[in-house]
């Protein structure tokens, strides 16, 4: 249909560039609201911190910025032409987010089995500023966690097609793009793991 | 040209055949933005007549006190979906999607838009969205019955379907920033050589706008909607007051959406009055730079105005101040516009055809609806007018008086364009004579009534409201009367009617120098832009 094949790598970033604003923008929603009750229940919400388990949380940081790093070198591979190697970093990324996810699993699961969960029985009896604290951790690191999967989703699916050589040193912008949006959840990342963790 | 030929090409190859592929698939799965503009067209305009009998029937049953064809459940139900339809299904993606698509990378010299599978995408986000929002009429606890502002704690207690219907908007959000996403890249990169920044048409210049909006503000309507689904489902009890949270904080982040949200439909209906007025008044924009700042400085402005909708909520008195005060400045870009559109017509020589009627009304009717929108955001009138019926016809006056007239302009304008048909001239002037004054009486009435004191999304009402009731009633059938001829002889005309060749209006925009329909990809060959979008010097008409 559309005869030619307009390619504007310089375009492309700049509509990922956009949309990583959106998202930023998504959870800066939740930020507010984070800010609001915070000024409202500072006790509760350094209460609810300390409940936190803050080892996993460092370990998850730790690995998303393994993660990150990965991914922005397999770019620099895949520029330099050297395919296999980025395959490999893509890989090395998305087995972290595996990682993220697992323990995220573990730190989840123990809060539920406390009887820490939105709406339990547990929190009801609570202070409310601390069911505003919980509900709010869920929320953000929910949505947060539902990027982790859809980058690595995102990521593989690039490491396909660098496989298949239709990403390669000459045409990189997919794989740019996907390691940008990578950044990013890890950025978000990095601002909820203070704000919740180390918020004491 | 066979005046009975079924629908299109009037003459020769255009986008409509010269592809070679026929059929519905070679519209649904088109990345051709002349194409999605036209699915764009249809589906937000079917939504929109939806919304027309919805509100049709409401006004049936406002006719008289008491009941009168439906029962409060229904009616509370029908005013919710009038407004989710109208807002999230035909205003807010309606001009963007439909004549944005359709004109605006050929009023920049481009070929197409820059992400055109983007592009397609978006059209079938938004769809799949308004299945969702339809769904939830007729499944679960029934149609919503919340009002189309979802306000908590209502949304997150009543056993009707609001959980989908979020979802479905949440849907129709994503496809709204993508086309946002996209429109921003399309300007900035497409542009043909020397379409500098001080030569994009002003239509373009607010889809650009609009754009940065929907770009900036729909997130928080995102993650707002995500909310109130957790609200409903996990219990999160964030604005719950016995849990800790609090309902005013949903109203914050709603309206820092939905405030924002009005100038995603406003902008590009200006624009699309920008582009119409110098063309039928043979005159170049009077202040063009202004104009298109202006369209940036309301986008700017508007984003920092939301608490004005909250002024009884609760808020701090420093707040509504401040607030107060915002809406004000708002009110200066818009007001640059309405003299600019004056001036330029001041000493024109003005052509009042249908697509400048309805421009012409457009200044009108959204001054009306500017001005009414000051006493709301005045602190003291507005605790007087608040949820009253002066804020309905207010919101319409701006929204149907403003962005829908600005729409039937826009059909009028460039349909024919797209179509190589036109209608006939004398049937689309009575069609906008009656739907002018049927909106007045409907709406006007509307606002005394407000100013009378009678509430918004009241079911009954007092007796001495009845025959004003009865009165903007009837407005409302003469409107649609108005409509129906606009339609039939609208459509009969782009179908059946008689070629649309050349250049008939005058535009000196890129849009009429390329054939008529444009042929896919829209340029023969590139073009180069060597005067302004509205230097009419050499143009014949």
């Amino acid at each position: 249909m559309t005869g030619h094949l307009h390619k504007d790598d310089f375009g492309a970033k700049l509509g990922m560039w956009l949309f990583l604003f959106t998202e930023l923008l998504l959870f800066g929603g939740l930020f507010l609201l984070y800010a609001v009750y915070l000024k409202r229940y500072p006790h509760e919400f350094a209460a609810g911190g300390t409940q936190l388990n803050w080892i996993m949380g460092t370990a998850n940081t730790a690995i998303l910025l393994t993660s990150s790093l990965s991914a922005a070198m397999a770019v620099t591979a895949v520029q330099r032409g050297e395919l296999k190697r980025t395959v490999a970093l893509l890989g090395g990324t998305v087995l972290c987010a595996a990682c993220f996810m697992v323990i995220k699993y573990f730190e989840w699961s123990a809060k539920i089995g406390h009887g820490i969960y939105p709406g339990s029985e547990h929190l009801k009896a609570g202070a409310p500023g601390e069911s505003v604290f919980f509900s709010l951790y869920y929320i953000s690191t929910g949505i947060h966690g539902l990027h982790v999967m859809i980058g690595a989703a995102l990521l593989t699916w690039i490491g396909v097609k660098v496989r298949s050589g239709e990403v390669n040193a000459d045409n990189y912008i997919l794989l740019e793009n996907g390691a940008l949006y990578w950044h990013l959840v890890d950025l978000i990342w990095i601002f909820i793991f203070p704000l919740y963790y180390l918020v004491l | 040209m066979a005046s009975n030929a079924p629908v299109h090409h009037a003459t020769g190859s255009s986008f409509w055949n010269d592809t070679g592929k026929t059929g519905i698939t070679s519209w649904i799965f088109s990345t051709d933005h002349k194409r999605i503009g036209f699915l764009y067209f249809y589906s937000t305009f079917g939504f929109f007549l939806v919304g027309v009998l919805l509100g049709l029937l409401l006004r049936i049953e406002l006719m008289a006190p008491g009941r009168t064809i439906m029962g409060p459940q229904t009616y509370n139900a029908l005013f919710t979906v009038h407004g989710v339809v109208m807002i999230f299904l035909f205003i807010i993606p309606g001009i963007p999607g439909a004549f944005g698509n359709l004109v605006m990378p050929i009023q920049i010299g481009a070929r197409d838009v820059a992400f055109p599978r983007l592009n397609l995408l978006s059209w079938w986000l938004y769809i799949i969205g308004a299945v969702i929002v339809l769904t939830s009429l007729f499944s679960g606890g029934g149609a919503p019955d919340t009002g189309w502002t979802f306000y908590v704690p209502f949304s997150s207690r009543t056993g009707t379907n609001v959980s989908l219907a979020v979802f479905g908007v949440f849907i129709v959000g994503f496809s709204s920033i993508l086309t946002g996403v996209n429109f921003v890249t399309t300007i900035h990169r497409l542009r043909t050589e020397g379409m500098s920044w001080g030569r994009i048409p002003l239509f373009t210049w607010s889809l650009y706008a609009t754009a940065w909006v929907q770009i900036l503000a729909t997130p928080i309507l995102a993650i707002t909607l995500v909310l109130v689904m957790a609200e409903r489902i996990i219990g999160a009890g964030l604005f719950d007051p016995t849990r800790g949270g609090d309902p005013v904080m949903y109203q914050h982040l709603f309206w820092i959406y939905s405030h924002p949200a009005v100038y995603i439909m406003i902008l590009p209906a200006m624009g699309i009055i920008s582009d119409i007025i110098p063309v039928f008044s043979r005159k170049p924009i009077f202040g063009y730079k202004m104009i298109a700042f202006s369209s940036v400085a309301i986008a700017a402005a508007g984003s920092l105005v939301w608490g004005h909708h909250m002024f009884t909520s609760g808020m701090s008195d420093t707040a509504v101040m401040v607030f107060s005060f915002l809406t004000f400045v708002v009110a200066i870009p818009s007001a640059i516009k309405v003299f600019n559109w004056v001036s330029t017509l001041y000493k024109g020589s003005i052509s009042l055809e249908a697509p400048m009627l309805f421009a012409l009304s457009f200044i009108l009717l959204f001054s009306i609806g500017g001005l009414s929108g000051l006493i709301l955001g005045a602190a003291a009138t507005d605790i007087h007018v608040h949820d009253t019926h002066f804020v309905v016809g207010h919101f319409h006056y701006v929204m149907f008086g403003g962005t829908a007239f600005a729409f039937f302009a826009a059909m009028h304008y460039w349909l024919p364009k797209f179509y190589g048909r036109r209608y006939a001239e004398k049937p689309a002037v009575v069609a906008w004579a009656l739907m002018f004054s049927g909106f007045n009486i409907l709406y006007f009435t509307m606002q005394v009534l407000g100013m009378q004191g009678m509430p918004r999304r009241y079911y009954d009402y007092l007796p001495e409201f009845a025959n004003l009731n009865l009165v903007a009633t009837i407005g409302s059938w003469i409107l649609a009367a108005g409509l129906v001829i606009m339609l039939v002889n609208l459509f009969r005309g782009l179908w059946w009617g008689v070629p649309f060749e050349g250049n008939p209006w005058g535009g000196a925009s890129l849009e009429w120098s390329v054939p008529t329909p444009p042929p896919t990809e829209n340029f023969i060959e590139e073009p180069v832009v060597t005067h302004g979008p509205y230097d009419f010097n050499g143009v014949e008409r």
